[in-house]
């Protein structure tokens, strides 16, 4: 975690795309995507929790031992779901 | 000033850089626990999900996508201003990061009295699991029991990141009296604000999942 203290004009155009990308999420459930439908809600929803986790959490200026440690989560999180889905979907 | 505690360098560390570093790898630790807590649950509904998707997809639909929506922009705002209380902190304006707790505060509690109504629609409508349960399927591929499991996940998902922002409110409630007697460090108020953003960002994959998977 540095010093650098981001302005409030940067806070608010995250706010803004966030806003925007719940728009796009909203808008895209009413469009028969099909099978395509969940990939793209979960797409919109990793993208704001990027926007979230790097510009309000400071990842973005955070070290690269922080930065591991969040993507030690995410790789554990990983783990439990692939292994438990390639269960469900090649067996059942 | 509120930031004096902040300056105090405190055994073990070597400086105030490495003692603030220590503290944010603690707290996003923490979060990693978080994220396989809620992790468990989130895999629980993949696969019920793709068990059942027709049930699964009817279900959904009988959610209020427009509360669910409405309390997404809530939580959304109430995460900008917690950046901009922990902004006002870095900046040693005690007074600014106390308005904008405040305002985190009363966006947290309108959530969870949204949030509140959703509920008491849901009883009424007979969508609480258990013996009260009353749903009545007209598609062959949607099975009440199913649409159950559906609720089920829905009311643990949605009960457990509540009492996440309970505690959360509870906390910058604590933070605020603490800064009012200068005994907040800045630290403190970063890592309040790393498990609010978390708690943010938890939600950001529950609204999609669980209010937009029907059919319009």
């Amino acid at each position: 975690m540095s010093q650098e203290i981001a302005s409030i004009r940067s806070y608010l155009l995250v706010f803004a795309g966030l806003l925007a990308l719940l728009g796009a999420t909203v808008a895209a459930s009413f469009i028969e995507l099909g099978n395509w439908a969940l990939p793209v809600a979960m797409g919109v929803a990793c993208t704001k929790a990027f926007l979230v986790a790097a510009f309000f959490m400071h990842l973005n200026k955070s070290t690269s031992l922080i930065r591991l440690v969040a993507c030690a989560g995410l790789f554990w999180l990983g783990i439990l779901l692939m292994l438990a889905m390639s269960d469900v979907l090649t067996r059942m | 000033m509120q930031t004096d505690r902040a300056d105090i360098l405190e055994a073990p560390f070597e400086n105030l850089q490495q003692q603030r570093e220590t503290s944010a790898l603690g707290m996003w630790v923490f979060l990693c626990t978080e994220i396989m807590f809620f992790g468990a649950l989130f895999l629980a509904y993949c696969e019920y999900r793709h068990l059942h998707p027709q049930s699964f997809a009817a279900a959904s639909s009988r959610l209020n996508w427009l509360l669910g929506c409405a309390n997404t922009v809530v939580l959304l705002s109430s995460s900008l201003t917690v950046a901009l209380a922990v902004r006002a902190a870095s900046l040693g304006r005690a007074g600014t990061m106390r308005l904008f707790l405040y305002m985190t505060v009363v966006l947290g509690v309108a959530f969870l009295i949204i949030k509140g109504f959703e509920y008491r629609a849901d009883y009424q409508e007979g969508l609480i699991p258990g013996a009260s349960f009353t749903y009545a399927s007209s598609l062959p591929n949607v099975q009440p029991r199913e649409v159950e499991m559906f609720f089920m996940l829905y009311f643990i998902m949605t009960g457990v990141h509540a009492t996440h922002m309970i505690i959360g409110i509870a906390a910058f409630i604590i933070l605020i009296v603490l800064s009012r007697r200068n005994k907040l460090s800045e630290q403190t108020i970063e890592n309040a604000g790393l498990y609010w953003h978390f708690v943010d960002v938890i939600w950001i994959f529950l609204f999609p999942l669980l209010y937009l998977a029907g059919h319009r």
